[in-house]
């Protein structure tokens, strides 16, 4: 055997890679995960498979509609904890034709005598619907405030697209209004 | 203590510091020797174990009867939630850290850890990071109480409590981080001439293999519940649907932790059994490389599979496939061990000593744990399973007769070496007795419970579910109490006895270096390297 303290230098220095090698490792993984975070919401956005939705008007444009298919839209209406709405729609169940455009009107009421801004996020389902979805109108695409007991009407003019796959026969249209009065205006982090 | 009388005393070193330990209290805060560094772990996590099984009585004190009768809801969500996070982190990890701090050393032939004072600060995070949760309890809002898995939104709802949950997972994070750098390092470079890659114990790889998730897993875990934190109080939106981000997402971000945290909990576990079992059979290990390959398969794809915790979070089918299958291929290297363990016994000429009985029962019970983990892998059965008590029966027949059976199993192979002398085996028999009975007591029934639809974490019951589970609350409290004489068994074992041998276990010094060694080993172990064949 050599010399022992040229051993232990070796060693020592074979530790201190080890350390950094897998340090650096850690440090990755923490960054990973921020670093999915993005790739998440591009990721569910392609896909649809979050059922989240682009909140983007479309353009109005005339196509083909199918005549020969129905689909049953539903539309869910909820409030996140206590925000303090009235929030109902007037058609909960609708018989649609794709490619054809359809109005939908929501009713929203402030019960308070304080001024509520409020943000409503939308969500589809099933998820594989969503890209098929294309809004012209809707009240999600900007927060919406609301003075001392006003009371609103809230339309959602949309079209389903004619391309939709023919095993969904059912669509679940929901929209979640979150009460943002007291948090200023935050950027998102997409 | 004399650390001199080392085995090979014929060639005596003359450069070594000959020393044994410092005296007093302050030994135990400045030490840096990997056999005072795993004693405190161990012994922290003996604590710890007591202190999560008290919330864990409170929890089925209130449990025995339907009906609201000793603690209101919101403490009974707190003793959920710091039960599990203690038990988690506090028992069972410290304990695989604290065995894998005094046994690799001796198992490989080394001195010492490789650096021996990270290893003291590894360790000296650990009562910070528990005195910090357990100070929750008292504060405004009280203990987090959203479970253990911390899911936004509830969550965010915690009190004052919430920032000191978080900075405790960044600090016990940290200190495993750092061990598993230590067992890493030591494992790579301090190996004694000869003991290749394929000749380590298997306690040794299983650590290897657990060190490597644990870097891999923890910082992500630390990500998300920072993540957790900026929502809170610095205006992100991470999880915050309101503000665009995904509630789900940090349910990937958890689980890509938490299905490798599983493992971490169960891995060194079959490293021990798997030194247990041909040490009692007197046979050499079946299979040892395919040991190691399916660890190392567990490992692996143990990172692909975390979704199956969320078949219901609304997965498109193509999702829910795949988790399921890719879930169920973890069978294939698990069945692998158990047929292992089988095949090391048969036609063994077996003895069952303590040690060896627990770690029979592990093999048992731990593959029933398995079975019902096939079941929840299915992802159309499991969305009757999820969230009741079916998938409670689970964890903890692999957490219980699983991990804590085989630290059991662990500490009666290795107390007498450890301390010197032979613990009080009538009494290690009735230890183990008491608590394979009450455990099954306990846990079985939670399966019908849970077929029956009774959901998990809840005060309360439907009437229908009581008889089941006051079964369940008498057999907690059995398996408590029971514990109190494995705390009497080690005292007394620590205290005195009849000496032990060197060897221990007939037999036992051709299954591993630490039976080479006197029974205690002296303060420094291999001062001079045995050199394996
Ligand atoms: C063959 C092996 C295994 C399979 C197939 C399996 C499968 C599963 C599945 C599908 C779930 C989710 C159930 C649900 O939420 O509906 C689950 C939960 C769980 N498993 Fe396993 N498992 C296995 C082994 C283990 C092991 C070895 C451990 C730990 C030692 C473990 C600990 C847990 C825990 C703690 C949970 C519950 C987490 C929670 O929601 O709080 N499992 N397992
Ligand atoms: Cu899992």
């Amino acid at each position: 055997m050599t010399n022992p303290h040229t051993k232990d230098n070796t060693i020592a220095r074979s530790n201190r890679r080890i350390i950094v090698i897998i340090v650096l490792v850690a440090l990755g993984m923490f960054g990973l995960g921020f670093a999915v975070v993005p790739l998440y919401n591009v990721f569910c956005e392609v896909t649809g498979l979050s059922g989240k939705i682009r909140a983007e008007a479309a353009i109005e444009k005339p196509q083909g509609v199918d005549e020969s298919r129905e689909v049953t839209m539903e539309f869910v209406t909820a409030l996140n904890q206590d925000t303090p709405l009235n929030f109902r729609v007037e058609t909960p169940k609708l018989k649609i034709h794709p490619g054809q455009y359809y109005t939908v009107r929501f009713h929203a009421e402030n019960l308070t005598d304080q001024v509520v801004t409020a943000r409503a996020i939308p969500s589809v389902a099933p998820g594989t619907a969503t890209q098929f979805l294309e809004k012209v109108e809707c009240f999600c695409f900007s927060e919406q405030r609301f003075e001392p007991h006003q009371h609103r009407v809230l339309p959602v003019r949309f079209v389903i697209d004619a391309a939709l796959p023919a095993e969904i026969r059912d669509i679940t249209l929901s929209y979640t209004f979150f009460d943002i009065s007291n948090k200023q205006q935050n950027s998102s982090t997409r | 203590m004399s650390a001199s009388a080392a085995t090979h005393d014929d060639h005596h070193d003359d450069h070594h510091d000959d020393h044994g330990p410092a005296k007093g209290f302050m030994r135990w805060v400045y030490t840096t020797n990997h056999k005072d560094i795993g004693t405190l772990y161990m012994i922290t996590s003996l604590i710890m174990f007591m202190i999560g099984g008290a919330m864990a009585l409170v929890i089925r004190l209130e449990l025995f009867e339907p009906g609201m009768q000793y603690v209101d809801p919101g403490f009974f969500n707190q003793m959920t939630t710091l039960h599990a996070l203690i038990m988690v982190f506090g028992a069972v990890m410290p304990a695989f850290a604290g065995m894998a701090n005094w046994m690799i050393p001796i198992m490989i032939g080394a001195p010492d850890m490789a650096l021996p004072r990270l290893n003291n600060w590894s360790f000296w995070l650990l009562p910070f990071g528990f005195v910090m949760l357990a100070s929750t309890l008292f504060m405004e809002g009280g203990a987090p109480a959203a479970g253990w898995t911390l899911y936004p939104p509830l969550v965010l709802q915690t009190g004052d409590s919430f920032p000191f949950t978080i900075f405790t997972i960044h600090i016990l994070g940290i200190s495993s981080i750092m061990a598993a750098i230590n067992i890493i390092t030591t494992v790579l470079n301090m190996r004694a001439p000869g003991m290749t890659m394929m000749k380590l114990p298997l306690f040794v790889w299983t650590w290897v293999i657990t060190a490597f998730l644990l870097i891999a897993v923890m910082p992500v875990f630390a990500g998300a519940v920072t993540m957790l934190l900026t929502d809170k109080y610095f205006g992100t939106s991470f999880f915050n649907a309101a503000g665009g981000g995904d509630p789900v997402l940090y349910q990937h971000l958890f689980w890509f932790f938490g299905h490798p945290e599983v493992y971490i909990l169960i891995l060194p576990s079959f490293g021990i059994i798997s030194q247990i079992i041909p040490t009692f059979a007197r046979k050499p290990l079946f299979g040892y490389s395919s040991m190691v390959y399916a660890t190392a398969s567990i490992g692996l794809l143990s990172f692909v599979v975390w979704a199956h915790h969320q078949y219901t979070v609304g997965m498109p089918i193509a999702g829910e496939l795949y988790f399921t299958y890719a879930t169920m291929l973890i069978a294939v290297p698990t069945g692998v061990k158990v047929f292992n363990w089988i095949s090391t016994m048969w036609r063994g000429s077996m003895t069952f000593e303590t040690p060896m009985l627990f770690a029979i029962a592990f093999v048992m019970l731990f593959t029933m744990g398995g079975f019902t983990g096939l079941m929840m892998s299915i992802s159309p059965a499991d969305l009757q399973y999820h969230d009741t008590y079916f998938i409670v029966a689970h964890f903890h027949y692999v957490l219980v007769p699983g991990s804590v059976f085989a630290l059991m199993a662990g500490t009666y192979y290795w107390l007498p070496k450890w301390t010197g002398y032979m613990y009080d085996e009538r009494l290690g028999k009735l230890h183990f007795w008491l608590t394979t009975i009450s455990v099954n007591v306990t846990f079985f029934p939670q399966h019908f419970l849970g077929l029956a639809g009774m959901p998990r974490r809840i005060p309360d019951y439907a009437v229908q579910f009581a008889e089941f589970n006051a079964w369940s609350s008498v057999g907690a409290f059995v398996f408590g109490f029971s514990q109190l004489l494995f705390i009497y068994i080690i005292i007394k074992a620590v205290r005195g006895g009849q000496k032990a041998t060197d060897e221990v276990w007939e037999g036992a010094s051709e299954h591993g270096l630490e039976w080479q060694l006197p029974s205690p080993p002296p303060y420094h172990s291999w001062i001079t390297a045995p050199f394996v064949k």
